[in-house]
């Protein structure tokens, strides 16, 4: 019987010929992901479970990256949960300030996670990994605990909606732009429980960042999973750094999927989602009224090198606006170091703008750039739910680099050929 | 058979866990904690005026967003006895199962409770009682597994019976 990628990654992890959507499943997992937020919880469950240690030590990461540098005390106290933790059980992958980076920018740069793996991962952002071609989503602090003594999980099989990107891209488009477009199209439940799956020659051509940035967005549209199929752009972007074996696994071209979309990108232009959902999505062009306070360049969604050259392409030279804070957040330490041997952050700095060791920081209110009532931030994060900022009177635009860097020069919400 | 009864608080359409509890309070996993910021930023009365057994009642895709198991948390620590959904979001949905907080998907019912109306709930048969309006609705049947993992008293006693076999 045919079957998509999802379901085959599935299959072959719980030791199934087949599966079908519906289907409740027991399946290894090749890494289990916790974060300074979640992990604690999943740290004090763990040890009622009455295992002497976890199931593999090389297979359970541990990545302090939302409130790190430690930004009070009692975020120092989690994150020295999982420092103890991870010396404890002897975790090779473990990874300490000034090492680490956002969890899933750090993941698939160290080779950590390959095509064909499962991965869960207490951060609701795992589903990222899709883009290498993994099946990868997020789960709870319980359910991380139970993967961490056993090495396996329970999933229900997703359906898939199969989404064909056609056309030509406009300048300044990216893979931030065709994913905010489609949950503006389907909205933020418009694949609930059901598995994403990118296809057709715009997705073929997309460099690995922007794959990485539309799998990261699943989980807005409600997905469990983002997927897009491996090729040679994917296989170039793991030789060298897989840790372990991968597997390319490819949909059937008779496959079942609950629904079809097609988009023709040559109609889409850059994307902004209003306040307050990710769905809430306009044109720039209809969209250029909107004045800023604060603009924040980074995320596990948009804090790659990619994202970084694009914006300090278009603010090379200039100056941002006298009324707007830039924030800009590279994804890791080796983003960091090569945005420094591209000269990157000086163009940054000269611009007027802050450039930060990486972390989730504002992204989630956490810390480094939060918002004050009536403040509005244009952001390349991925939610701009109420509060999620700041104050919950406080504003966030969701938009690609590009725009973001633009908007920065102009002071309000900009398309980024009014600056190129 | 357990039955659960409480007054309704009533929630629109895709209600986030940022919502359900605000990222500036994660510094902390204490669910007493917790408890004093819940549905902060959809309701910032909801922490003062929530009384024990009370239940909440939303629309369409409840606790979307970010997979922070201090979501159900909270709720279960501010004494809300069980929530009634048109839908939930699918990491939200695994924690409340996980941690042992009883939900129960039902469009009718979010469609026909509306707020203060008294509300029961058959927590085996999965039939909410509008007390208040005289009205019944029917839950979503819990898959088979999820109900062992009920039964056990959440996902980590279950997984604790399992290691010890």
């Amino acid at each position: 019987m045919p079957m998509t990628i999802t379901e085959k990654i599935l299959a072959d992890h719980a030791g199934k010929d087949m599966v079908k959507p519906g289907e409740l499943i027991n399946v290894r997992v090749d890494l289990a992901l916790g974060n300074d937020i979640t992990a604690p919880v999943a740290i004090r469950e763990f040890e009622r479970i009455g295992v002497a240690t976890v199931w593999d030590r090389d297979r359970v990461a541990l990545v302090p990256d939302h409130f790190v540098p430690n930004k009070d005390i009692k975020s120092a106290e989690q994150a020295k949960m999982l420092k103890e933790f991870a010396r404890k059980h002897q975790l090779t992958n473990y990874f300490e300030v000034g090492r680490m980076g956002i969890e899933h920018c750090l993941l698939p740069e160290q080779g950590l996670v390959g095509p064909g793996d499962l991965v869960i991962g207490a951060d609701s952002h795992t589903c990222t990994y899709g883009g290498l071609g993994a099946f990868s989503t997020g789960v709870g602090s319980t359910d991380l605990a139970a993967a961490m003594a056993l090495g396996e999980t329970w999933l229900k099989v997703p359906e898939s909606i199969k989404f064909i990107y056609k056309g030509e891209l406009k300048p300044w488009v990216s893979g931030k732009d065709l994913i905010l477009h489609t949950i503006g199209d389907i909205g933020v439940d418009g694949a609930l429980y059901q598995a994403m799956e990118f296809t057709g020659p715009v997705i073929e051509a997309l460099d690995m960042d922007g794959r990485l940035t539309m799998c990261n967005m699943a989980v807005e549209a409600g997905a469990k999973n983002g997927i897009i199929a491996p090729d040679e752009i994917t296989r170039r972007y793991v030789e060298g750094r897989a840790k372990r074996e991968y597997v390319f696994y490819n949909s059937d071209s008779d496959a079942a999927y609950a629904a079809v979309y097609e988009y023709d990108v040559s109609q889409i232009e850059p994307q902004i989602a209003f306040p307050h959902l990710p769905s809430n999505t306009r044109p720039v062009s209809q969209s250029t009224g909107v004045s800023l306070d604060q603009v924040v360049i980074g995320s596990c969604t948009n804090g790659r090198m990619e994202d970084l050259r694009v914006a300090a392409g278009l603010l090379k030279g200039r100056k941002i606006s006298d009324q707007v804070r830039l924030i800009v957040i590279p994804g890791t330490q080796e983003i960091y170091l090569q945005a420094m041997r591209e000269g990157l952050i000086e163009i940054f700095i000269n611009a007027g703008g802050a450039f930060s060791t990486p972390t989730c920081g504002p992204c989630l209110g956490g810390h480094m750039g939060i918002l004050a009532p009536g403040e509005k931030c244009l952001a390349t994060t991925n939610r701009n739910f109420v509060g999620r900022m700041g104050h919950p009177e406080s504003e966030v635009y969701l938009a690609s680099p590009a725009v973001a860097a633009a908007s920065a020069v102009l002071g309000r919400i900009a398309h980024p050929e009014e600056v190129a | 058979m357990k039955k659960l009864e409480g007054k309704a608080w009533k929630f629109g359409a895709d209600i986030d866990t940022d919502a359900i509890i605000p990222a500036r309070y994660l510094n902390t996993s204490d669910p007493a904690e917790l408890a004093k910021h819940c549905m902060e930023d959809a309701d910032p009365a909801f922490p003062a005026k929530v009384q024990p057994g009370d239940i909440i009642v939303a629309d369409k895709n409840f606790g979307c967003g970010s997979s922070r198991e201090h979501a159900p948390i909270a709720i279960k620590a501010a004494g809300v006895s069980c929530v009634v959904a048109a839908t939930f979001a699918r990491i939200f949905y695994r924690n409340a199962f996980n941690i042992g907080l009883l939900i129960f998907e039902s469009p009718e019912a979010a469609a026909g409770i509306a707020e203060g109306d008294r509300v029961a709930v058959d927590v085996e048969s999965g039939v909410i009682t509008n007390l208040t309006r005289g009205e019944e609705y029917r839950a979503t049947a819990v898959p088979p597994f999820m109900q062992q993992i009920i039964a056990a008293g959440g996902l980590i006693n279950y997984v604790a019976e399992r290691v010890k076999k």
